[in-house]
């Protein structure tokens, strides 16, 4: 559907190699495979114009290193960039930094709002969550429920046909109950609704909070900008929180907001029970807008191992799906260094929906290496040749059972299978299914 | 029905003003450009369309404008562009009206777009037409969602199958037909748990809600409702409800607000879902059949 844009960027620079430096001339295909990476996550067109502005300035003159592919190196810059306008480091801090008081939730209709309030509750602790949305049918006794999940202290609208004289009975109940921290859920609305805006700006001026958050839906698209203004200007907002990003959204809106209004993401939702949040992180999140799992770290971790031309030629028979047991042995040696295959694994596009049992152990791998090492060289190329006997030569030169030959011999299979999934961009989460039987 | 079109008219006004402006820009040069391009292309992705369709469709203008002789006037070139967008929105077939009584109605998507509103809006319809009505709560998941549908039932005066929370969905979908089919019901909707479309265990449940629907009821229609401000994920939502499910239509809710849902062109043109239904405020009338013309006005005026 959407291609991924490691494989797009490297046709991009399929001529580039021999250039050895990044040029505004030598750039441009490339910028254009990150402009449309970028617009299909949802990236408003006015962010990605100036993102582009500033990626070019920033790679113009850089060497292409011999360790890494140029599109990798590219992909890096572009990801350090955008991690950089995600709001850094100091995001993660700011999160962390805020966690007392009165918390205001407001967003549009179905966002996550009652249940991002119950999150926050959870991950606070000692707290009471207040139930202010008088519109939408049963959504006070969402909330109830969800209080009494977590055991949290729960407040009613004391008026059902009056928000205003809601929200006061509120703050004046809220001392008395001994929270440390009073969240209160408001009911969605349009952004353009001038009717139900005003009561939002009295109703948040009555409970005066210390915290006034967003909840978007990360599967929004170039409309979260204009909302977050208009929220904005009406009440003030410190804070995005980001629901459902357990979904296979890119979550560019998140990009835009930041870039445009400078509010920062703290928060993000992963699911539907209040158990589900984390913190938000701009390096991962930065690695998911490019549609490209950790590709990022992976390079930098092939980059500290001692072994460069070796970690590369690994690196790039795994994105190529071109694979035999020469390969699988290079790699499982290399994986040493670069760490557990798990990992790398769990790097990779796709990879961390891998169930944990398809990934062989430490063990295994050496297991598995003494194996390898009893092939001939021809198997090695060519798997397809080992039949009985040869199975049970080989299993008698590495001292192992023919049984572990032939387990070998499958997890290379569906190794190869996977690579070739990660490499092709196809539906992952289907075919890695069907390859492990679900 | 008037206040249901005034309504409309609002929020479309609303919105008309600022991509309004943005064409009249676009186009007020008469010729298409380069940079008149540039500006409708970007118009048309930050209505959502994404990246391919805008390129598309203003590749497709300018061959128009120059088999045109070049002389049309800005309106005219936003009447042609309407004309193709429409023309993709009704490419996809409509399913043909099944005879079967009671219709079974099952109402899918992903989490908050405004499946369960949906569900008490099309009740609310199809009973005004003088159908006899039944509502299906099979969203036994989040918390109240079956209070949520109750209430609607309540204030429609229809009633509404339901088990307690934590049932099985497909249970209880297999109770309302029952239901339906015993009351002599004209008809019966079922209200389904938000779900995102990736994870296969939810998607597999949604699966079986329609088999055991079948063991009483071959022709079941199945209604994905998608929210307006969704971006491009909403053509992946599509295509993987409609590869778990034999999906009949699309309804897409909340276009009273600002959001132009222009992933649904694409949407269409490459799954060949039709759109069936719009949602265009949270009243239980506020629900309209869809008409690709508007639709595509909306999305360029
Ligand atoms: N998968 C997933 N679902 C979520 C997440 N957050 C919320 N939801 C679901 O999204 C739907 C809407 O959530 P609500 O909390 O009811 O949204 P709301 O903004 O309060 O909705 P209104 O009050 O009607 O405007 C529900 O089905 C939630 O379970 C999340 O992080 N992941
Ligand atoms: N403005 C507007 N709001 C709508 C429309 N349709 C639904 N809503 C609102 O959107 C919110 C979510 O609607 P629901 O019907 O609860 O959505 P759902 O898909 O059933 O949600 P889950 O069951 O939690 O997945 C509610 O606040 C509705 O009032 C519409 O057409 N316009
Ligand atoms: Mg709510
Ligand atoms: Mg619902």
């Amino acid at each position: 559907m959407f291609e991924a844009l490691t494989e797009r960027l490297n046709r991009a620079f399929r001529d580039l190699s021999g250039y050895g430096k990044i040029t505004p001339e030598n750039i441009e295909p490339a910028l254009r495979e990150i402009k449309l990476a970028l617009l299909e996550a949802d990236v408003h067109f006015k962010v990605v114009k100036e993102f582009l502005s500033l990626v070019r300035e920033r790679s113009n003159g850089k060497e292409v290193l011999d360790s890494i592919t140029p599109a990798q190196q590219f992909v890096k810059i572009v990801h350090d960039e955008l991690t950089k306008v995600l709001g850094g480091e100091s995001a993660v801090a700011e999160a962390a930094s805020n966690t007392a008081g009165i918390y205001f939730l407001c967003g549009l209709q179905g966002s996550g709002k009652t249940t991002a309030a119950a999150k926050l509750a959870h991950l606070f602790g000692n707290a009471a969550l207040a139930a202010l949305d008088l519109q939408r049918p049963a959504a006070v006794e969402q909330l109830k429920v969800l209080a009494e999940r977590i055991g949290a202290k729960f407040i009613p609208p004391q008026f059902p046909n009056d928000a205003r004289r809601s929200a006061a009975h509120i703050r004046d109940i809220f001392p008395s109950l001994e929270c440390k921290h009073l969240i209160v859920d408001t009911a969605g609305r349009l952004q353009i609704d001038d009717e139900l805006m005003n009561e939002l700006k009295d109703v948040h001026e009555i409970i005066n909070p210390s915290e006034t958050v967003m909840v978007l839906d990360a599967m929004t698209g170039q409309e979260a900008v204009k909302v977050a203004e208009a929220f904005r200007a009406r009440i003030g907002l410190n804070s995005i929180f980001l629901s459902k990003t357990d979904g296979d959204s890119k979550g560019g809106a998140a990009l835009s907001i930041r870039f445009i209004t400078g509010i920062p993401i703290k928060w993000i939702g992963t699911g539907e029970t209040p158990q589900a949040v984390e913190q938000f992180h701009p390096d991962r999140f930065a690695g998911r807008i490019l549609g490209m799992g950790d590709v990022v770290s992976l390079v930098e971790k092939a980059a500290k191992a001692t072994d460069l031309k070796q970690a590369e030629k690994a690196a790039k028979s795994l994105m190529k799906g071109k694979f035999n047991f020469e390969l699988f042995l290079d790699q499982m040696r290399e994986m040493k260094k670069i760490g557990p295959l798990s990992e790398l694994i769990s790097m990779l596009p796709g990879g961390s929906t891998l169930p944990i049992d398809a990934i062989p152990s430490e063990k295994e791998v050496s297991r598995f290496e003494a194996i390898i090492l009893s092939m001939t060289k021809e198997e090695r190329r060519n798997p397809e040749l080992i039949n009985v006997s040869r199975r049970d030569r080989i299993a008698k030169g590495s001292g192992s059972k023919p049984d572990d030959v032939h387990r070998l011999l499958k997890q290379f299979r569906q190794a190869k299978e996977m690579m070739s999934v990660f490499s092709g961009g196809k539906k992952i989460s289907k075919k890695i299914g069907r390859m492990f039987g679900m | 029905m008037i206040r249901i079109v005034d309504k409309l008219k609002k929020g479309l006004e609303r919105s008309r003003r600022e991509l309004g402006e943005f064409f009249d820009a676009a186009l007020g040069r008469g010729i298409l450009d380069e940079n008149a391009a540039t500006e409708l292309e970007e118009a048309l992705i930050q209505a959502d369309t994404g990246p391919q369709t805008a390129e598309e469709l203003v590749e497709d203008m300018r061959v128009w404008m120059k088999n045109a002789g070049g002389g049309v006037i800005a309106e005219t070139l936003r009447e042609a562009l309407g004309l193709r967008i429409s023309r993709i929105l009704r490419s996809a077939e409509v399913p043909a009206n099944s005879n079967q009584i009671p219709k079974i109605t099952l109402i899918v998507g992903v989490n908050g777009t405004g499946k369960t509103t949906t569900a008490a809006k099309l009740a609310a319809r199809f009973s005004a037409d003088g159908e006899k009505i039944i509502l299906g709560a099979a969203d036994t998941f989040r918390a109240a969602a079956v209070e949520q549908l109750k209430i609607w039932g309540e204030r429609l005066n229809i009633p509404v199958i339901a088990q307690a929370e934590g049932a099985d969905p497909a249970a209880v979908a297999f109770d309302t037909v029952q239901a339906a089919i015993n009351r002599d019901c004209d008809r019966a909707i079922i209200d389904t748990a938000g779900r995102l479309h990736n994870k296969t265990n939810l998607m597999a449940e949604l699966e079986k809600v329609v088999r055991v629907i079948k063991k009483l009821r071959e022709e079941v229609e199945i209604l994905l409702v998608l929210d307006a401000a969704v971006g491009q994920n909403g053509l992946v939502q599509v295509k993987c409800f409609a590869e778990s499910l034999p999906l009949s239509g699309l309804v897409v809710t909340k276009l009273d607000g600002t959001a132009k849902a222009g992933i649904i062109v694409r949407a269409v043109a490459e799954l060949k879902k039709p759109v069936l239904y719009v949602g265009v405020g949270e009243g239980i009338d506020d629900l309209i059949p869809f008409d690709a013309e508007a639709f595509a006005k909306n999305l360029i005026s």
